[in-house]
């Protein structure tokens, strides 16, 4: 990487768009159909997920040179796990709301694949602080396409937005913006009523695939592939794939492996 | 070169039917009108309020979807108007009419258009609205109204499946009422007997095989005698109760999304009747036509690679391999 010397700044912005992991990378898409039922949930889980990748962005990128190459993914699960763990007992003990409607998925945070994904592509070959600066970029848009796909699930399926918004507040103590806790946009017995399916699974997924096709869709006009599942010369990280530079696909990089 | 004119030697296909998709849709909109006329005498005249609705927002969604998409208009091969009248015919006469016009909207643009228009759709467009619905609004979509009560003050009742599976078999109607739709249920699926004669209209008409019906609901009816321990009543109540006659004659027949074959029809009729069955007896709710029917759409490609007919003349593989190690 040392030929092609990136600004921070565009570090930064690649996690937003051109490469947002969510929509463009599809990366990690269990917890995003998972906890886009809410958008106080959705915040929570993309701040948890941004500390972790940051965090272990930073430990991994200190020690690319110290971990062989032949044990790198355990060893970067356990730097992964510990900084989960750390994250989930602060929550536990700060946010304890929070950390009850996320339940599972945050401890399971530890598999997620932006994590690792970064951890490989990134903070293994990269310096220390553009390594931080991307898993930043990388973190922010996390939440950001969390957000979008809770805003309108939320909206649309419950009603409501930011709705159970003091889970979140009671961090800064109790009552804080005099209790807010969420606009009630559509009430459930009115003339309309919400339309429960989008907090179920069929509506993130429905959600996921349009706010997907609009992802593309911007990145379309800015001259950018298309986010494919499946095809080398496709995926949004083509440019800093190692095997991609070896002339070689994903497929024959296994096959050679096997060999 | 006889008389001067020249022969001309064009690529196939040589013979042309005269069928178009429209003569088609009109066909199936003329069998689905006993069913509308009865349910206006059933359920009222709000009958053609959701009617209405439904049509029109099926229409006006497919012309703006087209229009966005800047794809050729598709509006005059009536398919939207079949897709709205079938939506109708799966709701409830009670249902706020925005709720109809929803599902309307994603059954054309969602179900319909997304995928690529008529004859690309994966699953059926009403079926799929209907559950969708379903899913949505349980509430609203569930409160049926009992029939003949639109005169007076319309009441709430339950359907006769929903007092099967809940073991009332008191207040069921009677087998004739059953027959000619005086009982709750969704506004176009009660009456068996207009719903069979859109069905022959159609058979005879040649637009559809009988194969998927026969096979549809003979599954349910061997199902369902074993289920009831011979009762034949209670198979004559399931037969004629829910949507099982609309979906199994309009909505599973869908060209683009039933298989092609004759063998693959018969499995996809099985299927259906299976799976409804299966709902029906062991699942929370007492109706699940419109699931099996949705389910067996997702198969249909599968079934019609499983289901392909061997072209003339060629020998099957293994037979090949056979000779060749003797």
């Amino acid at each position: 990487m040392a030929d092609k010397k990136k600004s921070l700044g565009k570090e930064f912005t690649k996690g937003l768009l051109a490469e947002n992991p969510v929509l463009r990378l599809v990366l990690g898409t269990c917890p995003t159909l998972a906890v886009s039922t809410s958008v106080v949930n959705a915040i929570g889980m993309g701040i948890s997920a941004l500390i972790v990748l940051v965090c272990s962005n930073v430990v991994i990128s200190l020690l690319r040179k110290v971990i062989p190459s032949k044990v790198r993914i355990p060893a970067y699960i356990v730097i992964i796990a510990s900084f989960v763990t750390i994250v989930q007992m602060i929550v536990k003990a700060f946010v304890p709301a929070l950390d009850a409607a996320l339940g599972v998925f945050l401890p399971l945070i530890v598999v997620n694949c932006i994590i690792l994904g970064r951890a490989e592509a990134f903070a293994g070959k990269n310096s220390v602080i553009a390594s931080a600066v991307d898993g930043l970029g990388m973190g922010v848009g996390f939440t950001i396409a969390l957000c979008c796909m809770a805003s309108v699930r939320e909206i649309l399926g419950a009603g409501t937005f930011l709705s159970g918004a003091q889970n979140l507040l009671v961090l800064f103590g109790e009552n804080t913006l005099g209790g807010f806790n969420g606009f009630t946009l559509i009430p459930q017995d009115g003339v309309i009523s919400p339309m429960m399916i989008f907090i179920l699974a069929p509506g993130g997924f429905f959600t996921f695939g349009v706010l997907m096709a609009c992802a593309n869709k911007i990145a379309e006009r800015k001259g950018k592939p298309k986010a494919e599942l499946g095809g080398c010369k496709a995926c949004p990280m083509a440019k800093n794939c190692a095997i991609l530079a070896e002339g070689k696909e994903c497929g024959e990089k296994k096959e050679d492996e096997q060999a | 070169m006889v008389n001067g004119k020249k022969l001309v030697v064009s690529a196939s296909p040589h013979l042309r039917s005269t069928t178009t998709t429209t003569k088609i849709m009109l066909d199936v909109i003329i069998a689905l009108m006993p069913a509308l006329a009865a349910s206006i005498v059933i359920f009222g005249p709000r009958v053609l309020a959701v009617t209405a609705t439904t049509v029109i927002t099926a229409v006006l969604s497919e012309y703006i979807a087209r229009k966005v998409m800047k794809r050729n208009n598709t509006i005059g091969d009536l398919s939207a108007v079949v897709t709205g009248l079938l939506l109708a015919f799966n709701l409830p006469v009670s249902i706020p009419l925005w709720i109809a016009a929803v599902g309307s909207i994603i059954a054309i643009i969602v179900v319909k258009q997304f995928f690529g228009g008529i004859g690309q759709n994966f699953a059926n467009p009403a079926i799929t609205a209907r559950i969708i619905l379903l899913l949505s609004f349980a509430k609203k979509m569930g409160d049926w109204t009992a029939p003949l009560s639109w005169r007076t003050d319309a009441v709430s009742t339950a359907t006769p499946l929903a007092s099967l599976a809940s073991g009332e078999t008191e207040g069921l109607p009677s087998m004739l009422d059953m027959f000619l739709g005086v009982r709750a249920g969704s506004l176009g699926e009660t009456c068996a007997l207009a719903l069979i004669v859109g069905g022959i209209y159609l058979v005879a008409r040649k637009v559809i095989s009988p194969a998927i019906p026969l096979s549809f609901i003979g599954t349910v009816a061997v199902i369902m005698l074993i289920a009831g321990k011979g009762n034949l009543e209670f198979v004559a109540y399931q037969l004629m109760g829910g949507g099982l006659l609309l979906g199994a004659i309009f909505m599973a027949t869908d060209y683009s999304t039933s298989p092609i074959s004759f063998a693959g029809k018969i499995v996809f009729g099985i299927g259906c009747g299976i799976l409804a069955s299966l709902i029906r007896l062991f699942a929370s709710m007492p109706e699940g036509v419109s699931f099996a029917i949705l389910i067996m759409n997702l198969l249909v490609p599968h079934i019609e690679a499983l289901t392909k007919p061997k072209p003339f003349g060629t020998v099957k593989e293994e037979k090949t391999k056979e000779a060749a190690a003797k």
